[in-house]
């Protein structure tokens, strides 16, 4: 049974997470963790005819993966923990609708595989359930089409913006198996610092990251040292410095122990992505990926995920509301 | 936490490196004015090819719109404009482009809804706000005009 303290919930049965994948597209492929990722697609619409079927492609083929890796049938599964981007979370739902599993759809943005994670592992926790899936996606041109300009719209990206991952990622949480375990779960509360710019999404979320971390390191009693990496989604590098500077304020330094799946997927310079990457797919792949591989491997150990979301549309953007964020954080061990 | 929200919208604006101002309006000089030295060019070439002054000026405009169509439809309108920023935007090359772009990216959710509601998405408001201009410049001269 889950156990609180403030507001983290440590796990004590430790559920594993026994099989994972991440699916990418094209520009992820030729990035640096290219060699991590279970199928990378070498066209961008993954053989459909939109780009919501092509992210809902990308979806349904990592949990496909996960299933197998983790040798589960789709019905040995309880429930699917799931959500994206697009409105209604329609690429979610429209990728995994044929898998037969009891579906909680969620919508987290850019956070959401740290959300969906730490719902299927605290259902195993506590014995609700035996087997959970999570998954999430992102794809570039359907966030493109949705919360900005058509693809082939000749504008200029500001330095701050962060490029969409085209992905998806997908864990299978049982309560046995060789891990990586989700020891402890922090849900984190929503922050809102009065950023009203949706190019500069990184200094949106930043606070939200700083008040999650912060929560946890207070509630569990450790710091910094206590952890070999503390890796956030998809602050890129302006959200990346600003969360130093907030957590500074608090004496905590995470600089030495700290790097950004915004950071990683993409060769900043060379891939031209400004400030990084971005989406729910740029967490959920270098996750499903090359960080539970190096847990695997042991040559990570004790690891912070904090997966970081902006809660904003393209209507309150609009209407100049400020931007709500809310980041999740989960202790992975092996 | 510690950091007001004062103190963090000032560290946000220290943190967030701003435009290239200096580069992009260099770019934007030289691709712009390269469009409009192809719209002079095509200006002499139709006049010496015969056609009249009032003909020219329907001519030179339909064949940049044209192009700027053509480059949109080959996916590489956004990778010059990327570099050019409003050395494409500015003449009608961008008007184009932002008409045939949501045409083209909206294709998927049909004739109707899609490409005929979503084209002037972008060119909407340049046409209203223009249009308005247009007319109260219009009155502001009849109105002088009566004087």
């Amino acid at each position: 049974m889950p156990q609180r303290t403030g507001h983290t919930l440590m796990l004590p049965s430790k559920p594993s997470v026994t099989g994972y994948a991440a699916v990418v597209g094209k520009k992820e492929g030729e990035g640096p963790l290219a060699q991590w990722f279970d199928k990378i697609n070498e066209d961008t619409t993954v053989g459909e005819s939109s780009w919501e079927k092509a992210e809902s492609a990308l979806v349904r083929d990592a949990l496909a993966l996960a299933l197998d890796k983790s040798n589960n049938p789709p019905s040995a599964i309880d429930y699917l923990f799931a959500g994206d981007l697009l409105n209604q979370c329609t690429g979610t739902a429209f990728g995994l609708r044929d898998y037969n599993i009891p579906y909680v759809g969620m919508y987290g943005a850019c956070s959401t595989m740290a959300l969906t994670l730490a719902q299927a592992a605290i259902y195993v926790d506590s014995g609700a359930a035996q087997k959970c899936a999570a998954a999430t996606s992102s794809h570039f041109c359907s966030a493109e089409r949705q919360f900005r300009q058509p693809l082939e719209y000749g504008g200029q990206r500001p330095p701050t913006s962060q490029w969409t991952v085209t992905g998806a990622g997908a864990a299978i949480v049982e309560n046995a198996g060789p891990g990586p375990y989700i020891s402890a779960v922090t849900l984190g509360k929503m922050v809102d610092y009065g950023i009203k710019d949706a190019n500069n999404m990184g200094a949106a979320m930043a606070p939200a990251a700083a008040d999650t971390i912060k929560t946890y390191f207070e509630d569990t009693n450790t710091s910094p040292n206590d952890y070999d990496l503390i890796l956030t989604g998809d602050l890129a590098r302006i959200g990346s410095d600003l969360l130093y500077e907030l957590l500074g304020r608090e004496n905590i330094n995470i600089r030495d122990k700290h790097n950004d799946c915004g950071l990683m997927i993409f060769d900043l310079k060379k891939q031209k992505v400004n400030a990084g990457a971005s989406g729910c797919g740029c967490a959920a792949t270098v996750l499903c990926s090359y960080v539970f591989e190096q847990l695997r491997q042991r040559s990570l150990r004790n690891i912070l995920f904090c997966a970081t979301g902006a809660l904003m549309s393209t209507t309150t953007s609009q209407q100049g509301e400020s931007i709500p964020s809310v980041a999740h954080l989960l202790n992975i061990t092996i | 936490m510690q950091m007001t929200k004062q103190e963090y919208s000032k560290l946000v604006d220290k943190k967030s490196p701003p435009s290239k101002k200096l580069k992009n309006c260099i770019f934007a000089f030289l691709i712009g004015g390269a469009i409009c030295t192809l719209g002079q060019l095509l200006m002499l070439l139709y006049e010496k090819a015969g056609l009249s002054e009032t003909q020219v000026k329907m001519a030179v405009p339909v064949t940049l719109i044209f192009l700027a169509c053509v480059a949109t439809g080959f996916k590489v309108f956004d990778s010059i404009a990327l570099i050019a920023g409003a050395g494409t935007l500015v003449p009608i090359t961008g008007f184009a482009n932002a008409v045939l772009s949501p045409a083209i990216e909206f294709k998927s959710e049909g004739h109707v809804m899609g490409i005929g509601a979503k084209m002037f998405s972008i060119a909407g408001p340049v046409l209203v706000f223009g249009l308005t201009a247009g007319v109260v410049y219009g009155l502001v001269l009849s109105i002088f005009r009566l004087f």
